[in-house]
């Protein structure tokens, strides 16, 4: 089943009043936790997954990414209101949208972003319907050389391209390999790193690293800061809303290039941080009005949420057909996938089409919910922000800790969700990127066991990862992207010395 | 003295409990421990005899299911050791159970674990891709035995049944093969119906429905006598139609993987025989003989002289294996 027909189908999946209900639910929930700074749209999905254990997985991934795009959409509420990111992701929307909301164009700066996100995301979810059939003809042509090709190509994005340093991403990549290894090994069938301990048998729960390094650890930030909440009143009202909406084709290449930008990122998968802070970066440098970004542009407020949102969306077709997380919220939903019985991977699509496809209609209905409850309930959720940290603040930790022990009920992971969450503030004191070390969590062992496989398989040769086009040209994009910075740099000298 | 003490403080809770006459009977809510994540085998076997028991109230207590299958089952294996004497901690698992202990350092011993029952046998089948040329196991033996590590036999997890079973075949044939651990029974069936590998030896419950897509076809089942007929599963064939290993020349009479339940070391005996009790009234029910008949396992419950020769057998032939290998650690 594929294109059309699949849609179709998912369609009728999708569209039932439970599902519809969930999708409300979900984003509100989203919205929430988007506008509160501490719990992201990691944190917030990881706290929800254990809710959907017993649920049907197709009402569960509807949940959850509904809950995604409304937390996405929160968090850029918060930017240009607050000058707080709820989410990393927006971040560089405060660059812009912050400035426009003191210069009294809040309804204008929040319009744009709505709906350019509302744009970038389905731009998002037309991708993913055009490329899902020819993902299945691909299903059976992947064995572990392949696998390996592709986590090496999402290890190598990351080092080249997150804008981090990229020897701080390699540290980041390798504490994450490490803290994947913990438990038992399923190549060797031996126990590695537990150190004798027999709380590390299982391993180190992904999730709880989430809620220690972005919750925790985002919080302890927030406190040293002193949150500032002189928050400027918003009242959106359906005129200028309109009017806003008629200038949005003027923005047209933004529009465009932030979504091929954020749709390249969410597959390789770089993540909605990096597409935002990428598209900004990219609409500054091709703007008349370069002077003005920064202090109140449209543009530097419509190409981060555009691209931040197609990342969003896009990063969910790696996430079905490979395994392969986009962001750090799809790193969660895999874990969820994984938990309700699915096999994420090119035999999804083949296996359960009423997952895949409702999951793909759900998304261009999710969207549209999001944005008519984003624009509707914007006062109600600032007004979230009156309230004194002093009462906020506890609340969030109190959730974390309830999230951690939810996972297995064991008391060891919330010593390990604050540790992680101390983990977390060292890494953005240092400046290091976590999104490197939540990746190498998620896909550090599979990676090494792809890798180990491939390896048995060949009786040790590496030309196995060279034996087929498929894998050739995986490995190819893979070191190209993983020594970016330095074929930049010589195309920059380059161009310099024939200046 | 002091077990003395505890036996008696056991007695005087069923007591209160008003059963004493029935002997123990559990007086507040039972814990099944499953030693696989949500949605493998053993999870399955757990849930079912759950449902069974809540339908039939074959126990007046709510019963929790929790998973803990972390380092390949070990996990909750290990709640033997930390509730050590604990009769409302029951273990479900399989032969890993005994088997774990030798292969990794595990934080319990074998010891630790009180045998409760046995429920089913799950069987193994050698698969071959659907195209591949070899009309019989004989042949594809003989292909392998030809081309010596050149075969690929992918299988689940590492020094586990599947790994056991690939040595014991290469022990008696004298094929000699490659063995590539993957994560899962699922995961296999990709692979092979990709030909990546050369065959593999799931469960057939594992690989029914790619059996059904005409992707893989299976050669013999590791098993004593052929598996019962039931509806086909192919528009031409059945699983009665499959031979058993040792009529298709490989000399292995059988393997076959039991579905086990335990209780922790220094329980109260009168625990034991009413788990024992309810286990059995559990696979005295159509809804047991259906969940049998769909996994295509084989029903044959287990429990005291009879569970202990069977973990013997069992035991002392993996073990042979396992020191061949020289998988065991000190």
């Amino acid at each position: 089943m594929d294109g059309f027909s699949g849609l179709l189908h998912g369609f009728g999946v999708a569209l039932t009043w439970y599902h519809v209900t969930l999708m409300v639910v979900g984003v509100l929930l989203g919205i929430l936790v988007g506008v509160l700074p501490g719990l992201g749209a990691p944190n917030g999905v990881s706290l929800l997954l254990p809710l959907t254990f017993t649920m049907d997985p197709v009402s569960a991934i509807i949940l959850l990414t509904s809950m995604y795009w409304g937390a996405l959409f929160g968090g850029s509420t918060t930017s240009i209101l607050f000058n707080i990111p709820g989410e990393p992701s927006s971040v560089a929307t405060t660059f812009d949208g912050y400035p426009m909301a003191q210069n009294g164009r809040a309804t204008e700066a929040l319009s744009f972003a709505f709906l350019s996100a509302g744009f970038g995301a389905i731009v998002g979810v037309l991708l993913i319907t055009a490329l899902s059939g020819w993902v299945t003809q691909f299903a059976l042509k992947f064995s572990s050389p392949e696998f390996f090709g592709v986590y090496f190509l999402a290890f190598a994005s990351f080092v080249g391209l997150s804008g981090a340093p990229p020897l701080k991403a390699a540290v980041s990549i390798a504490l994450g390999f490490s803290l994947a290894a913990v438990g038992m090994d399923s190549v060797s069938g031996s126990l590695r790193l537990t150190f004798g301990f027999d709380v590390l048998l299982a391993g180190i729960s992904f999730l709880v690293a989430v809620i220690g390094l972005f919750g925790i650890g985002e919080l302890i930030l927030t406190i040293e800061d002193g949150l500032k909440l002189d928050g400027i009143r918003a009242k959106i009202t359906p005129r200028d809303v309109l009017r806003t909406a008629a200038q949005m084709p003027k923005h047209w290449a933004t529009l465009l290039r932030s979504s091929i930008v954020g749709c390249w990122m969410g597959i390789t998968p770089g993540g909605p941080t990096a597409a935002s802070f990428m598209s900004y970066g990219l609409a500054k440098r091709f703007s008349a009005y370069r002077a003005n970004f920064g202090k109140g542009e449209p543009d530097g407020v419509i190409a981060p949420e555009t691209a931040d949102h197609s990342a969003g969306t896009s990063a969910m077709l790696p996430m079905m057909a490979l395994g392969l997380p986009g962001s750090a919220t799809a790193a969660v939903m895999l874990g969820g996938l994984m938990i309700w019985g699915l096999n994420p991977g090119p035999m999804l699509f083949v296996e359960r089409p009423d997952f895949v496809w409702g999951l793909i209609a759900s998304m261009y209905l999710g969207n549209v919910v999001a944005v008519v409850l984003v624009l509707a309930t914007v006062p109600l959720f600032a007004s979230i922000l009156r309230i004194p940290f002093a009462i906020i603040g506890p609340l969030i930790v109190v959730v974390c800790f309830i999230g951690a022990y939810t996972i297995a009920g064991r008391p060891f992971d919330l010593w390990l969700a604050l540790a992680f969450g101390a983990l977390g503030y060292a890494f953005k004191k240092l400046d290091y990127p976590i999104a490197p070390l939540i990746l190498a969590m998620v896909i550090g062992d599979k990676a090494e066991d792809a890798f180990r496989q491939s390896m048995i398989m060949s009786k040790g040769s590496l030309t196995i990862f060279w034996s087929n086009p498929l894998v050739t040209s995986l490995m190819l994009l893979g070191l190209v992207l993983l020594f970016w910075p330095l074929i930049g740099a010589m195309i920059q000298r380059l161009r310099s010395a024939r200046a | 003295m002091a077990r003395r003490f505890g036996m008696a403080l056991g007695f005087l809770a069923a007591g209160m409990a008003g059963a004493a006459a029935q002997g123990w009977q559990p007086s507040k809510p039972i814990e099944f421990v499953v030693t696989s994540s949500p949605g493998g085998g053993t999870d399955n076997f757990t849930r079912m005899i759950q449902s069974i028991i809540m339908k039939y109230k074959l126990i007046e207590q709510p019963i929790v299911v929790s998973n803990k299958g972390g380092g390949s089952g070990a996990e909750g294996y290990l709640v033997s050791k930390t509730a050590a004497g604990d009769p409302y901690k029951v273990i479900f698992g399989t032969n890993n159970a005994y088997l774990l202990p030798y292969v990794a350092k595990l934080g319990y011993k074998f010891s630790d674990l009180t045998p409760v029952a046995a429920l089913a046998l799950d069987e193994f089948l050698l698969w071959v891709k659907a195209d591949a040329p070899y009309k019989t196991a004989k042949e594809y033996i003989e292909a392998v035995k030809a081309k010596p590590e050149t075969y690929k036999m992918g299988g689940s997890q590492s020094k586990d049944t599947d790994q056991t079973l690939t040595s014991i075949l290469s022990t008696v044939t004298g094929a000699k093969f490659i063995y590539v651990p993957f994560q899962g029974g699922g995961a296999v069936g990709t692979q092979l119906a990709g030909g990546h590998v050369n065959s593999h030896t799931n469960n057939p419950n594992e690989s029914i429905g790619q059996w059904k897509a005409g992707q893989v076809r299976p050669l013999c089942v590791f098993s004593p006598a052929r598996l019962p007929a039931g509806p086909k599963v192919t528009e031409t064939q059945g699983w009665a139609d499959i031979p058993t290993c040792k009529e298709a020349g490989i000399p292995v009479e059988r393997f076959q993987m039991p579905r086990t339940v335990w209780l922790p070391a220094g329980t109260p005996p009168g625990a034991v025989q009413f788990y024992e009790g309810v286990l059995k009234k559990v696979s005295e029910t159509p809804e047991w003989q259906e969940y049998i008949t769909r996994t295509v396992q084989t029903g044959q419950f287990l429990s005291g002289d009879s569970l202990k020769a069977f973990v013997a057998n069992d035991d002392k032939l993996s073990r042979e294996v396992f020191e061949r290998e020289g998988w065991i650690v000190k």
